[in-house]
């Protein structure tokens, strides 16, 4: 693991509870880790799924939803259409192999700033111990193993033929 | 993917970079002068400059002549939240001529100074975000507003002083008022008061001019007894449903002449009189007090004889010479069109029997300070005697501030209004009965205008000031003084020791709580709520009175404790903001809805059961779905689910999203 | 129904009326008490304010060995009750406490992963019970027997599991079960002044003294405890009260098991009546609960 190795978070904060739990948490001078880059969404219902696949395979180490609470969503029923894909999604992102501390869905309403303050925190923590994902560099690893192996195969029919 | 082809047309993408100082909120912690160098490398960025205060006019200015002279058609500004200044930015924009969704905005205080501490790290999430907008700012489109009309109608919900004085300030200004009330009369928690502080003019004296107002104001329709079941539409155009409970008696017939009560089987109350605190008896058929709008009488189905199906002569029916008592009344619903929505419910006074160590509901004279002004009250159970359960006068009166106040076992919260109303009600009690006053207190707090002076008149007056939390109240005495009377054991913080005051008569200075249904009503308001559960304001400086729903704004104690002078002005500012609403006369809708390529779509249908608003429908005839624009409300729930990528949701395109994750994770 | 039964030092001694009762009613109602094997001191000791790592370690070790037995830890004394809810607590909390137990622990091959839950016999005759299961055994109903319960500190304070912390009301529902009269009196949750007794016993004495006298004013016959400790410091100094305060008459003062045994019947040495010293059987008899005391055959003293 590098040194001084600082996680990058992709958050995805729906713009009527968690993104203004955020502007509190600023309001309020709550410090926690500048590690969440955020995407701001009208509501979590629009965080397609290939937004977190996307952002892992550009490198995030941990994704991060935020929404209102299950009852409070701004469109009714967003949160629960978020609910619903990210049960999907968790398993999907477990059978690619990456940890599941790294992909979190949380209910933070707009006048939590505390809890977004620890939720972030603890993510990072979690993180940093789990080290980072790389999955950019290792696809690329990936591709060479296999162009090697295919270049040492055609090698070797060559040879054989011969 | 060629950059200088993409966008609303074909011409290049010339971007803006804005960073903002925020004087040293943004500068003191970011690096605001490496962000703009940095920025400036970045692809199709043409200008990239700070500023001491870009939102001011200079700031804004310079983005404009900015836009003029290096012929910009894209602009980032790293600043605030968007919340707080992306309408700003987007009219500098508009002002520089070109279309105002060209803009994005990138979050670097809130989300970024204020909670970040070590520079490097927080200059470098600046760089990234920065980049993200830069990248996603490219696949911006123009978009238009659509403009709605608004309907020249207001419903308030609550009939307390708070609702009392919007509805009026609207009513007055000539537009049509709905006042809902939940109970059968308006005056809400005030129109029990016997005094107000600091200037001891009567409640009632005050108040009830103004309810009579409500009463017969041409442009009011008040319903009382009545709730708000369902509310649809959005700002401008709500629809709403309220139900009018039953109270028995037809409305256009009742005249208030009150014989009905009179002539009820029951000679004297049957049922606690909740407006008395259920300090005395009401009969079943009843009018709440003699001064109650609408004057109408409203049985009680669940003490009625009758409505609980046992024999009655149903005397009030035959006294009734307008034929004004109806027992089969049903419960009825209007449907009413309304342009703003004021919300102004109220509270709920802590129970006390949550502090079971003060003997509410135990020793019979523990009182709540809402039972003793109506003790106090001339027109109240006693007639105004200050008489214990026993008939006797009290000779000494202990009144503890902060019950359910400033406690973590139960509310954390200051209730603002008791230490005023103890002094108050000190006041009152020892002119009544010329007792010895003591107020147990943890700090006495008097900010407003005449506060501290009646304070002081208080002291001046004789009343003691005992300053310690109390902690109980018992009845086992251990000298022959305390024999047969409560002793208030404290613990006096500035003596330094732990004191027995005996006394006859406790008072709580019960504080303000969130209404038990605060809750049902936020959502059904589509509104939040803070942590301890009163409404949220859509800012606590400068938005206090509206909420995060456009349309619907905030009057009273329901957004947190506050006492009368305070309630009315924001009752005011309440019907001030709905007004320039109405008078504008017209509301623009947000452009970031979603619609369908039809080329796209493969008519799955999946899109069609997500929606909550019932935008989406399908075009049998060319297979494909419809969204509705005005119906559609932008919260792209449907984007994110359908299969062929065929919906797309303007200002939240895939490109732009996609865009904006990949370049906010490339490491600068 | 079987349970891991921690008597703790006081049922063993000054309290021994307190085990026998309890025991026998726990027979007599098809709970199975298994004392623990090798318990020690509870740890609820001045010892606290002097090493508290050591002390939790003392009180956690008690814990590990119910652990292993894996049933629910009944505590009657409300000294134990009281410190082994707030060891498990501060194991769970606080990492020193957690460190130093577990080293402690270790040097006896023993761990506690945090998994037993204490209970106090209020608590399980009141709450795992079948229904009527009491009532149904009830052979010599309470009738008339008017009993001040006085609880005390430490079931409901700070921690109250299974009763409310300023009025709690477990003791007068059992005993309102098998017939007995609860009076009303404001003084059931104070405390009773016993850890005073040995420090300054007049301040002590002054405190005990105000619970008798409401129970007193109460009209009770009798005062019923749930703790050695109150038990014991309500009945044992009425004579040095009364030197202070003459009004002070005798009152017994019993523990609810053994009201509960009487009202089911159990024989005097199940109930243990005769460990008293203000004696409950005058008024019992009084009051037609017990049969007159010729008929009674007679039981051996301490």
């Amino acid at each position: 693991m590098p040194e001084n190795f600082e996680p990058k978070i992709l958050a995805f904060f729906c713009n009527w509870c968690t993104y203004t739990a955020a502007d509190l948490a600023g309001v309020s001078r709550m410090k926690y880790e500048p590690t969440t880059r955020v995407v701001r969404v009208m509501c979590s219902g629009r965080v397609d799924p290939q937004f977190v696949l996307d952002a892992f395979a550009h490198g995030a180490d941990g994704v991060l939803i935020g929404g209102c609470h299950p009852g409070d969503c701004h469109y009714v029923e967003g949160n629960y259409k978020l609910l619903r894909r990210f049960r999907m999604l968790r398993r999907l992102v477990a059978s690619l192999g990456i940890e599941p501390e790294r992909l979190r869905m949380e209910w933070i309403s707009a006048s939590e700033g505390e809890r977004l303050q620890k939720v972030v925190n603890e993510m990072t923590a979690q993180i940093k111990l789990l080290g980072p994902l790389e999955l950019p560099e290792r696809f690329r690893e990936w591709d060479t193993e296999l162009h090697e192996e295919t270049f040492d195969k055609e090698r070797e029919v060559v040879a054989s033929g011969q | 993917m060629d950059d200088k082809t993409i966008g609303n047309g074909s011409e290049e993408v010339r971007i803006g970079f804005f960073i903002c100082h925020c004087g040293s909120n943004i500068a003191g912690t970011i690096d605001v002068e490496a962000v703009a160098d940095y920025v400036r490398t970045l692809p199709n960025v043409v200008v990239s400059s700070d500023y001491k205060y870009t939102c001011s006019v200079a700031g804004q200015d310079m983005i404009v002549e900015d836009i003029l002279k290096y012929k910009l058609n894209r602009v980032v500004v790293a600043a605030c939240s968007p919340l707080l200044h992306e309408k700003t930015f987007r009219a500098a924009t508009q002002r520089g001529g070109i279309n105002p969704f060209f803009f994005h905005m990138v979050n670097i205080r809130e989300h970024g100074s204020w909670v970040h501490q070590d520079r490097a790290l927080a200059t470098q999430k600046a760089m990234d975000m920065a980049r993200g907008a830069i990248a996603r700012v490219k696949f911006h489109k123009a978009l238009e507003k659509r403009r709605e009309p608004v309907r020249q109608s207001v419903l308030v919900v609550g009939g307390g002083i708070a609702g009392i004085h919007a509805a009026l300030t609207m009513a007055n200004a000539g537009k049509k008022v709905y006042l809902v009330e939940r109970e059968p009369t308006i005056g809400g928690h005030m129109a029990m008061f016997d005094k107000t502080f600091p200037t001891l003019d009567c409640a009632a004296c005050i108040l009830t001019p103004k309810m009579s107002e409500v009463g017969s104001h041409p442009n009011i329709v008040l319903w009382s007894y009545s709730e708000v079941t369902e509310i649809k539409g959005y700002v401008g155009n709500y629809d709403v449903t309220v139900k009018r409970k039953p109270r028995y008696i037809k409305e256009d017939l009742c005249v208030g002449c009150l014989d009905c009560i009179d002539h009820c089987v029951f000679k004297t109350g049957n049922t606690d009189d909740e407006f008395n605190q259920n300090l005395s008896k009401r009969k079943p058929v009843y009018i709440p007090f003699a001064q109650a709008v609408p004057r109408l009488v409203a049985i009680d189905p669940a003490a009625c004889t009758h409505l609980n199906g046992g024999k009655c002569e149903q005397s009030c029916a035959t006294a009734c010479d307008r034929q004004a008592i109806d027992f089969e009344q049903k419960e009825t619903f209007e449907h009413i069109g309304v342009g703003a929505v004021i919300v102004a419910t109220g509270f709920k006074p802590f129970d006390a029997h949550r502090k079971p160590l003060y003997g509410y509901g135990r020793f019979p004279d523990v009182y709540t300070a809402l039972e003793v002004e109506r003790l106090v009250c001339s027109s109240g159970p006693t007639g105004g005697d200050v008489v214990l359960k026993d008939g006797s006068k009290p000779k000494s009166v202990g009144i503890i501030h902060c019950v359910g106040s400033r406690d973590h076992q139960t509310n954390r919260w200051c209730s603002r209004v008791c230490c005023m109303y103890s002094l108050k009600l000190a006041h009152l009690l020892k002119e009544h009965t010329d007792a010895e006053i003591y107020n147990f207190y943890i700090d006495i707090r008097t900010p407003g205008k005449g506060y501290e002076e009646f304070y002081e008149r208080l002291q001046e007056e004789g009343n003691h000031f005992i300053r310690g939390r109390v902690g109980d109240i018992t009845d086992v005495p251990i000298i022959p003084e305390e024999e047969g009377r409560m002793i208030v054991r404290v613990e006096d913080s500035l003596a330094g020791f732990v004191r027995r005051i005996p006394v006859d008569m406790v008072v709580l200075a019960t504080g303000l709580e969130p209404r038990e249904d605060a809750s049902e009503i936020r959502r059904r308001f589509n509104i939040s709520c803070s942590s301890e559960g009163f409404f949220l304001e859509r800012h606590p400086k400068l938005a206090p009175v509206s909420t995060t729903t456009d349309g619907v704004f905030l009057a009273g104690c329901c957004q947190g404790p506050k006492d009368i002078p305070d309630t009315v002005a924001q009752a005011g500012a309440a019907a001030a903001e709905s007004l320039v609403l109405l008078d504008v006369g017209y509301v623009e809708m947000e452009p970031m809805t979603a619609f369908v390529t039809e080329k796209y779509c493969s008519g799955c249908k999946t899109c069609l059961p997500l929606c909550p608003f019932s935008a989406i429908s399908r075009d049998e005839e060319k297979g494909v779905a419809v969204i509705n624009p005005v119906l559609c409300k932008g919260c792209g729930t449907c984007v994110a689910a359908c299969p062929s990528g065929a919906i797309t949701q303007n200002l939240f395109e895939d490109r732009q999203i996609f865009a904006e994750i990949e370049e906010l994770l490339v490491h600068a | 129904m079987k349970y891991s039964y921690f008597p703790g030092c006081s049922l063993k001694a000054t309290g021994r009326a307190y085990e026998e009762s309890f025991l026998s009613l726990c027979k007599a109602l098809d709970m199975e008490m298994e004392e623990l094997e090798n318990w020690n001191c509870c740890g609820a000791t001045s010892f606290m304010s002097v090493e508290m790592g050591a002390a939790y370690a003392l009180t956690i070790r008690n814990l590990a060995i119910a652990e292993k037995a894996g049933l629910d830890m009944v505590a009657p004394c409300g000294g134990c009750y009281g410190i082994l809810l707030k060891a498990d607590h501060y194991y769970k909390k606080y990492p020193t406490v957690h460190e130093s137990a577990v080293k402690s622990l270790k040097t006896e091959g023993l761990e506690y992963k945090g998994t037993v839950r204490v209970r106090h016999p209020l608590d399980v005759l009141a709450s795992d019970l079948p229904p009527r299961a009491l009532r149904s055994k009830v052979k010599k109903p309470l009738k008339g027997l008017k009993v001040a319960c006085y609880y005390g500190c430490r079931f409901v304070r700070p921690i109250a599991p299974f009763d409310d912390m300023h009025n709690p009301e477990t003791m007068d529902l059992l005993l309102k079960t098998v017939g007995a009269r609860i009076v009303d009196y404001t003084m059931k949750g104070k405390c009773c002044g016993g850890a005073m007794s040995g420090a300054m016993p007049n301040v002590a004495q002054e405190m005990t003294y105000l619970i008798l006298r409401a129970a007193e004013r109460a009209e009770a016959d009798v005062v019923a405890t749930a703790c050695p400790l109150c038990q014991f410091n309500l009945e044992a100094y009425q004579d040095e009260i009364r030197a202070a305060h003459p009004d002070l008459k005798p009152i017994p003062v019993v523990y609810f098991t053994q009201l509960l045994g009487v009202a089911l019947g159990l024989d005097a040495t199940a109930t243990a009546l005769n460990r008293q010293i203000v004696p409950v059987e005058p008024i019992l008899r009084e009051k037609g609960i017990l049969a007159d005391e010729k008929k009674q055959p007679a039981t051996a003293g301490v």
